[in-house]
């Protein structure tokens, strides 16, 4: 400032009520911003609720099925020739003997309510019921023999077609070119329904059942893979967690920076973006092919999925290590605590809500993942049931959830996309219980102090 | 205290406690503590002055060996705890940080209680057989942190939950409860308020009768009101080390001159 501009006189700035030009271009510009981040939030919101809207509405149906509830007369001429009741004997007859049984069962219901169908035998009332009621009936006989020549009421499922029926996915002009079922029998069913047996019920079964072959998608069930996808889980956290954080705290607190270091910090990032089939043909050519471990076995998908979860969790451990102030380090040093007592005893309690949720996020991740689990195995039909166990559940053949979600909707039969669909409601539902499991543990740690 | 009492207070020969010959001190290419030469005495306050950036945070860091937790710093020369070479390759550093305690600039409470903050130094240490023995502990260094009256009620309270002045006392109770020799206190007033800031100089004078303290600051002031001896340092080398009194009065040193004057600094 010299001497001659300190004696102007300021130019007059105008009335403040009024804005000028700048101002009001300020103030536009901002205003549009707003405009740009609220349209941002609601095509965000819009395309979230039309996502739930369509996986709701299509996938809701998995959850309830179809089922003809009949009394079934146990003929012991059938079931048991020799009268003895003894169960090695009865398991001689296959399902193929309790099929015109339960048909005969339906069959009755026809006449007993007073229905007129040109279906005229019992054995044209095969195409309403699914074949896994011969099984049903079957394993409650070699269960109880005593049963045998009672008539005994039995709940079972309805073929796929009555279902779809009921559920509206096949309509009656499909079903001229469909060999599986007649008009007559959706007229039956029909008339079934009118007489109460039947009936739309909750399904439990596709929670907590097994998967089940492509011409029975009425008896498919997610709770087999579900298990699947707890073993993998078991084994990312176990290996992964421990793995993790001691790898981030040594790089974090203990390691010397240097250029190995740095080249290891740089590789750790890079893996974090490594797709992560890149992970399962890893996964096929170490665990499988060299080491032996049987395929499409949780703990192998384990490992494969530990192995993609390890950048995530280092990463996220590694954030929340150094967001925890130096100060803290500094003043346990100075008591004369050692690094590790430092770590352990003031770093680590500090960052555990930041490890917790990088772990959990980690784990909700590899939980979702598909593309590692088909390259070693863990897709497909899956023919075993319940894990029996520890080890079977580590070891025997599985699949997991997105992976059976896939191989449903991979399916030719309509039914299965319904199938495919629950199982997303099911998988977001885990996904979901993951995170609000994440957000409270995160709270509660961060209450503490 | 006044001015006048600098003169007045009369400075014994006592014992040196340490005793620093020829410190260099680089971060990476940085030479950032240039051929120090000090003797700091025993049961006695000595103050480094100076303006930023001189070093002397960077010093009193090396005393205690804080400075090994930074990757690229290195130091040269001797400092001798009662004789005993502390960079020598068998100390172990938290052995010698249980001697040489420190009280940093920002009061750095641990997010825990006020009693596991005071007790957390003995029981790494094993200083207490037993949770009597720890209670004696952890009120006595309250005590004499000048800190117990206000917290005794509260000693499960979080640390966190204090005041900034009460916050740095329980920092220096949580220092002088591990029982160290020499106390370093970086700053420790540079956060607090003049009422704070008074109570803690109190502190410190009294911690004298026991410990050997050396203070970082910035406030020629209070160096003035704390200290015995006082060091001043200029773009990483000591430039005059003396008697407080002297510092104040009779620099021999331009420069010290110059800054306790206010014209550098």
């Amino acid at each position: 400032m010299t001497d001659a501009s300190m004696g102007a006189t300021p130019a007059a700035k105008g009335s403040l009520t009024t804005e000028d030009a700048r101002t009001k271009k300020r103030n536009a510009a901002e205003k549009r911003f707003q405009m740009y981040g609220i349209a941002a939030i609601g095509a965000g919101l819009f395309f979230l609720l039309v996502l739930l809207v369509s996986i709701l509405s299509s996938g809701l149906g998995a959850f309830q099925q179809t089922f003809i509830e009949v009394p079934v007369y146990l003929d012991p001429a059938k079931l048991d020739k020799n009268g003895n009741r003894d169960p090695a004997e009865m398991a001689k007859v296959s399902t193929f003997g309790y099929g015109p049984l339960i048909e005969q069962a339906i069959f009755a219901q026809v006449e007993a309510n007073g229905i007129a169908t040109p279906l005229d035998s019992s054995k044209d009332m095969k195409a309403l019921i699914s074949a896994s009621a011969a099984a049903q009936v079957r394993d409650v006989v070699l269960a109880n023999p005593d049963l045998v020549g009672e008539t005994v009421s039995f709940r079972m499922l309805a073929a796929s077609r009555v279902d779809g029926y009921l559920k509206g996915r096949v309509q009656r002009e499909d079903v001229a070119r469909d060999k599986n079922i007649d008009a007559e029998h959706l007229d039956l069913t029909d008339a079934f329904v009118d007489a109460g047996i039947v009936a739309k019920q909750f399904n439990i079964d596709f929670v907590i059942g097994a998967d089940a072959s492509e011409s029975r998608p009425e008896q498919a069930g997610l709770g087999v893979s579900m298990l699947g996808s707890l073993f993998m889980m078991i084994v990312v956290l176990v290996l992964a967690l421990p793995i993790g954080v001691a790898a981030s705290i040594y790089l974090e607190e203990f390691a010397p920076q240097n250029r190995w270091t740095d080249l290891i910090e740089v590789n750790i990032s890079n893996l974090a973006a490594v797709p992560s089939i890149v992970f399962g043909i890893l996964g096929l050519a170490v665990f499988i092919q060299f080491a032996h471990l049987p395929q499409s076995a949780p703990l192998v998908g384990g490992l494969v999925l530990t192995l993609m979860t390890l950048p995530t969790i280092i990463i996220s451990t590694r954030a929340s290590l150094k967001a925890v102030p130096p100060s803290i380090r500094d003043a346990a040093l100075g008591l004369g605590a050692s690094r590790t007592q430092s770590v352990f005893h003031h770093v680590l309690p500090l960052a555990m809500p930041g490890i917790l949720t990088g772990t959990i996020i980690g784990l909700a991740q590899a939980l979702g993942e598909t593309a590692p689990l088909l390259l070693i195995g863990m897709v497909g039909y899956i023919a075993t049931n319940y894990p029996d166990g520890l080890a079977s559940g580590f070891m025997d053949p599985n699949s997991a959830m997105p992976a059976q979600i896939y191989e449903w909707a991979k399916r030719a039969d309509p039914a299965y996309y319904e199938r495919a669909w629950g199982g997303i409601i099911i998988l977001l539902l885990f996904l979901m219980t993951m995170n609000i499991i994440a957000i409270i543990l995160r709270r509660r740690f961060e209450r503490r102090w | 205290m006044n001015d006048m009492s600098l003169l007045e207070r009369r400075v014994d020969t006592k014992d040196t406690k340490i005793s620093a010959r020829k410190v260099q001190v680089f971060y990476g290419d940085t030479h950032a503590i240039k051929d120090v030469d000090v003797d700091i005495q025993d049961k006695t306050v000595t103050a480094f002055i100076g303006p930023s950036g001189c070093g002397k945070s960077t010093f009193l860091r090396c005393l205690n060996r804080m400075n090994d937790t930074i990757d690229i710093c290195r130091v040269t020369g001797d400092i001798m705890l009662d004789g005993e070479d502390i960079y020598d390759r068998r100390v172990d550093p938290v052995q010698l940080r249980a001697k040489v305690g420190m009280v940093f600039q920002k009061p750095n409470p641990f997010p825990k209680s006020i009693y596991d903050n005071v007790a957390y130094g003995p029981k790494i240490h094993g200083l207490a057989k037993n949770k009597a023995e720890l209670d004696e502990i952890v009120e006595k260094a309250l005590r004499r942190g000048a800190i117990w009256n206000e917290v005794k009620d509260r000693l499960h309270a979080p640390g966190t939950g204090l005041s900034g002045g009460q916050q740095q006392r329980l920092c220096i109770a949580r220092a002088i409860a591990t029982e160290p020799e020499v106390l370093l206190m970086d700053e420790p007033c540079s956060a607090l308020d003049p009422i704070a800031t008074a109570q803690v100089e109190e502190l410190i004078d009294e911690l004298r009768q026991s410990y050997s303290v050396v203070i970082v600051t910035h406030s020629m002031q209070q160096a003035a009101r704390v200290s015995q001896k006082t060091a001043f340092f200029h773009l990483g080398n000591l430039v005059e080390y003396d008697d407080t009194s002297t510092i104040f009065t009779n620099p021999s040193d331009p420069r010290t001159e110059s800054y306790i004057t206010g014209r550098i600094g």
